[in-house]
């Protein structure tokens, strides 16, 4: 925000001008593009009334788009949950005393940061199906969610581990030196806080989590989008129903990104001490966070 | 003894039968091409969403909640069923590789919200005062971000930007759902379907694989970063 106010003085009449000028060719050229997309529809008869108005029927909704959405946001729900056990786990693993159990925790966090949601998914819809650890009806809802909970319990992990380390050296210091163990001030005394600090994190994780569980598609998992693929079939409106589909994720994840914000801006004066905002920033920033093995946030997107 | 044998046999014939190297391949040059466009563009919705005219601010900022904001395997499979198959947009004669530059397309349109993201979060580690003091000495907002924000601003964008990388490597899976059929998790899909025995030391393998591609590209960034980080 305060980058936009320095990098340019307020405009004198010539620089006005400019500016005029400037947002005038800005508009142009927005319209512009829209006016390409518009001839490409119109020319291929994308906006014939026939094809946009099954959304304005109750029947598109209840046998479609909302089952769908309920079946996306139960998949982000269980998923989210999951990951956050998963990544308390494992983000105690990594700061356990222990050098085997840190290690194993850290070789498991970096596994499932670097494979593909995807692959993940596949693979374990296969493992399910073969095996039949689930119900045939489960295993397309329980691939989506394992394979989320690993990718994301391991990014949560990392926020746990980075939460932690943000902290102020004095709070380990003072939990030891009223006699709790190292494994005590790490559950009782650091953990609490860097939860609580990471909670903005985590809701922005939501919308990764939310995005990713569109994947379920490729596996047949009845998502908002594989429900608007079918009520693009049934209609012959495919083009519209999945513009229908992105414009709920948008509205959701922004809805979510929006209070993300909220959260976050909300902890900044009320963490009052210093300590509570190193945690925020430490955590909250796309930037700090660098693990061992250097992967970053490891593409959070 | 003979059962392991057997394992290890079978595991080498599916190399011989299944190009797996290729598949990886073709990961990786969607990879490249998606990071140079989308790296471009990119930069470009940075530089709008930083500059003095509100129209272009605006039309940065919708960019990015949008495309942020909607799964990529929507977009993807928006652009093979509708951009494709309903408005007829063809990217080139060759079937393959229309889907292919389809692809691309997706990708790059997708990360280029992420790295103008990332390239803005590169900007505010600029102090103020550098700013300040390439308009006192005159110069005005395209010449002060070439010649002064932006060289500071790439260096401090270098970590997320290759936590952006990293991501695009994984997300090129996902070009499957335009049609992209010679990528990893189409032939990870292949080669479990008809060799469910063997599926878990599969899966391991491709995981492997993206575990040796994506640990470097984040090593090489965070040493990059520490290295070309500006000394303040």
């Amino acid at each position: 925000m305060s980058t936009q106010n320095v990098l340019f003085d307020a405009p004198g009449p010539r620089g006005r001008r400019t500016i005029m000028i400037g947002n005038v060719v800005g508009v142009l050229v927005v319209l512009g593009i829209l006016a390409i997309v518009v001839r490409g529809f119109a020319e291929n008869g994308q906006f014939a009334a026939d094809l946009w108005t099954p959304f304005l029927h109750a029947d598109a909704w209840t046998n479609f788009l909302l089952p769908g959405l309920l079946n996306t946001l139960k998949a982000a729900a269980i998923s989210i949950v999951l990951a956050l056990a998963f990544g308390l786990v494992f983000g105690l693993g990594r700061l356990a005393s222990s050098r085997t159990v840190r290690w194993v925790s850290s070789v498991v966090v970096e596994f499932f940061r670097a494979v593909p949601v995807l692959l993940m998914m596949i693979f374990f819809f296969y493992l399910f199906a073969v095996y039949n650890v689930f119900q045939s009806e489960y295993v397309p809802l329980a691939a989506v969610v394992v394979s989320l909970m690993l990718y994301n319990g391991a990014v949560v992990a990392e926020l746990v581990r980075s939460g932690v380390h943000g902290l102020p050296r004095g709070q380990r210091e003072a939990a030891l030196a009223v006699g709790l163990s190292s494994g005590q001030s790490l559950r009782t005394v650091e953990v609490p806080q860097a939860l609580s600090a990471m909670l903005p994190a985590l809701l922005s994780q939501l919308v990764v989590v939310l995005k990713d569980s569109a994947l379920g598609y490729v596996i047949g998992y009845l998502e908002l989008l594989q429900q608007a693929r079918h009520l693009g079939a049934a209609d012959g409106n495919i083009l519209q129903s999945l513009l229908v589909a992105a414009v709920i994720f948008i509205i959701v994840n922004y809805l979510l990104t929006v209070v993300a914000g909220r959260v976050r801006r909300r902890r900044r004066p009320a963490g009052g001490g210093q300590g509570a905002i190193a945690v925020t920033t430490a955590v909250a920033t796309d930037v700090g966070v660098t693990p061992i093995t250097g992967l970053g946030e490891g593409g959070r997107i | 003894m003979s059962q392991s044998d057997g394992f290890v046999s079978q595991f080498a014939d599916l190399f011989d039968q299944y190009d797996v190297i290729g598949a990886f391949w073709v990961n990786i040059q969607l990879t490249l091409w998606s990071a140079l466009f989308a790296l471009i563009l990119g930069t470009i919705l940075a530089l709008f969403r930083i500059s003095p005219i509100p129209s272009l601010r605006w039309a940065g900022t919708s960019y990015v909640n949008i495309f942020r904001n909607t799964p990529l395997t929507i977009i993807m499979a928006f652009l093979t069923l509708g951009v494709w198959a309903q408005l007829h947009v063809t990217l080139s004669s060759d079937f393959n590789k229309n889907f292919f530059r389809l692809a691309v397309v997706g990708l790059s349109v997708y990360t280029a919200s992420f790295v103008c993201e990332s390239i803005r979060s590169g900007v505010n580690t600029v102090p103020i005062g550098q700013a300040e003091a390439a308009r006192s000495i005159g110069l005005s907002f395209l010449p002060a971000a070439r010649l002064i924000i932006l060289p500071q601003a790439f260096r401090g964008a270098i970590a997320p930007l290759g936590s952006t990388l990293i991501a695009l490597t994984k997300n090129s899976t996902v070009a499957s759902v335009v049609g992209v059929a010679t990528e990893t998790s189409s032939l990870l899909k292949t080669m479990i379907e008809f060799n469910s025995s063997l599926m878990v030391a599969i899966f391991l393998t491709f995981a492997l694989g993206y575990v040796i591609l994506v640990i470097p590209v984040g090593l090489a960034t965070t040493s990059l970063s520490r290295r070309l980080a500006v000394k303040r």
